[in-house]
């Protein structure tokens, strides 16, 4: 469904993608993960045709972009990262509106916005006005806005940022609905569990290149042991010399705290249980623990 | 901006785009006319009747009539002004309305167009409210004749259309605009003949005015309105054509280079 080939972009000196290599099946959800500034975004416009490439190759539903960005950009929907829902028009007007661009007759349109609004959960707030809606309200409209042509592949560049948890929650039963539907789905986060929930496969960026990529869970086995303890508390230091190296398979202090890498969790927190002073939390490995072992705990910019 | 200079790919589909921007004006569509019509209006009755008194015949004519013609020019070029400046600007930068229609099978050739038809639409309609009341105070020659402001006003309309989305292609905030109107649009006001004849002027300023897009607006609307055919048509045309597509074109670079790095 979608083929990337070498890709790379520059600006000025600075290369944001370098040598990006990508493929997503039809009907695949695709995770693309990576710190802020590791070329996302910029690959997501360079999907789209919005911005041409310095070098390589890519195909939409066997459609080459930039060369033929329109007829590409007719099978793909968008979901920004920022909203941009038009203010002037009410919630059934976007979508009517956004018909439009594609080319839709105004009757074609008219008989999706029923299903659109409903797959929104917005069927009273038709004819609200895009200020009265709430921020989770906003992005599932700005998802049904992306369906009104009725794509094969969806975009979504973190479509669930600044959203509270229930309407995140709102948010991934409309994207598994349409997986379900048999949508491709390539979708960027910054949250470990919403690619571990939706994503079939993933791939993690770094400084415009792919660091890894596979399925979420064979990602932790293959990066990361079992389990974890954190440890913190009064007289830490003193535990990590004497405990860590012998307890743990791989252990890293962060700030305040340790992250104690292990495949016997019992033995560790037998061992806390002797000093009172020290706190823990003991957890099975997730996606975060690969992310952050991959691309490092410095702070992004 | 070389870069991204090339020759405009024009289609239909700026249709939608001109659609969008009719609807939602639509629905303030009365309080919009008359905001449009109040401040032009008020400029040509209070000066044509009050300094007019004072005033013996202008070019040939009663000075009321004089600024009526100056007046249609004038207005429609304001009209289209605000338009591309103000207007589009909140739809490009501040509520991000291009983005999302970009996100569609669009392309900024199509968005842009969208906006300089819209703009010209809007100063045929303001153009033609002052006409209207030209007729309602019966300050034309021929009837006939004033039929031809119709599409001279459109023609203006699409000229600063043109010339106003370079400044919003290059402009960070709405203070901006406040340059263009103080450089561009005051002293062509000024050094046109709205207000008074560009032959009052010294000649210096007289052969600056000649190559002023507002002075090809007069000299096709003044004569019109006295009611006989203007001298050049052509080139007054052609220079109000030139001024808009050139702008067109390379607002059209400027917002390529804004927009789509």
């Amino acid at each position: 469904m979608l083929k990337v080939r070498g890709l790379t972009k520059k600006y000025g000196d600075t290369e944001v993608v370098r040598g990006l290599d990508l493929s997503v099946r039809r009907g695949e959800c695709f995770g693309l993960l990576g710190p802020n500034g590791a070329g996302k975004t910029t690959t997501l416009r360079l999907l789209l045709g919005l911005t041409e490439p310095d070098s390589g190759s890519i195909e939409i539903a066997g459609i080459a972009v930039p060369q033929q960005a329109r007829a590409a950009r007719m099978k793909v929907g968008i979901v920004p990262q920022m909203d941009n829902l038009d203010p002037d028009f009410s919630v059934r007007e976007n979508l009517l509106a956004y018909g439009r661009y594609f080319g839709m007759s105004r009757a074609a349109v008219t008989a999706r916005v029923p299903m659109l609004l409903d797959f929104a959960g917005l069927a009273s707030k038709a004819d609200a006005q895009i200020t009265q809606l709430s921020g989770g309200m906003k992005r599932r409209l700005t998802l049904a806005r992306a369906l009104v042509h009725d794509p094969d592949i969806l975009f979504l560049d973190e479509p669930t940022t600044g959203l509270d948890p229930q309407a995140r929650h709102l948010i991934w039963q409309g994207l598994r609905r349409l997986i379900a539907e048999g949508k491709t789905i390539v979708l960027t986060t910054h949250f470990m569990d919403e690619a571990e929930r939706l994503a079939d496969r993933l791939a993690i960026l770094d400084h415009g290149r792919m660091v890894v990529e596979g399925a979420p869970r064979a990602l932790i086995e293959a990066h990361i042991e079992p389990a974890v303890v954190e440890v913190f508390g009064d007289g830490l230091a003193n535990w990590t010399r004497t405990h860590a190296a012998t307890l743990c398979l791989r252990h890293e202090t962060v700030g305040e705290t340790l992250f104690c890498y292990t495949g016997t969790p019992d033995s560790v927190i037998d061992a806390l249980k002797r000093v009172p002073a020290l706190r823990y939390i003991h957890r099975p490995s997730n996606l975060e623990d690969v992310f952050l072992k991959l691309t490092g705990r410095d702070l992004r910019d | 901006m070389i870069k991204h200079l090339r020759f405009p790919q024009l289609s239909w589909r700026f249709i939608p785009v001109w659609q969008r921007n009719y609807l939602v004006w639509k629905k303030l569509a009365i309080p919009s006319i008359l905001g449009n019509l109040a401040d032009p209006m008020l400029y040509m009755l209070g000066l044509g009747f009050g300094l007019g008194s004072l005033l013996p015949d202008v070019g040939g004519m009663p000075y009321l009539n004089f600024l009526a013609a100056g007046t249609v020019a004038y207005s429609t070029m304001n009209a289209a002004t605000f338009e591309v400046l103000y207007s589009s600007f909140s739809r490009m930068h501040v509520q991000r309305t291009w983005d999302a229609i970009l996100n569609a099978p669009m392309t900024l050739d199509d968005v842009m167009l969208g906006e300089l038809t819209w703009a010209t639409s809007k100063s045929l309609l303001s153009g033609v409210a002052i006409l209207a009341v030209i007729w309602g105070l019966g300050l034309f020659g021929n009837f006939w004749m004033t039929l031809w402001i119709i599409p001279v006003v459109a023609l203006v309309g699409f000229c600063f259309g043109g010339m106003g989305l370079v400044m919003n292609a290059v402009s960070p905030s709405y203070d901006f605009f406040l340059y263009y109107f103080t450089l561009v649009i005051t002293p062509m006001v000024l050094l046109c003949g709205v207000f008074f004849p560009v032959s009052q002027l010294p000649p210096l300023l007289q052969s600056v005015s000649a190559w002023l897009p507002l002075s090809h607006a007069i000299d096709l609307a003044r004569p019109l309105v006295v009611g006989r055919m203007p001298d050049s048509v052509a080139l007054h045309v052609t220079a109000l054509l030139i001024y808009g597509s050139l702008g067109y074109v390379i607002a059209l670079a400027l917002t390529r280079k804004r927009l789509l790095k």
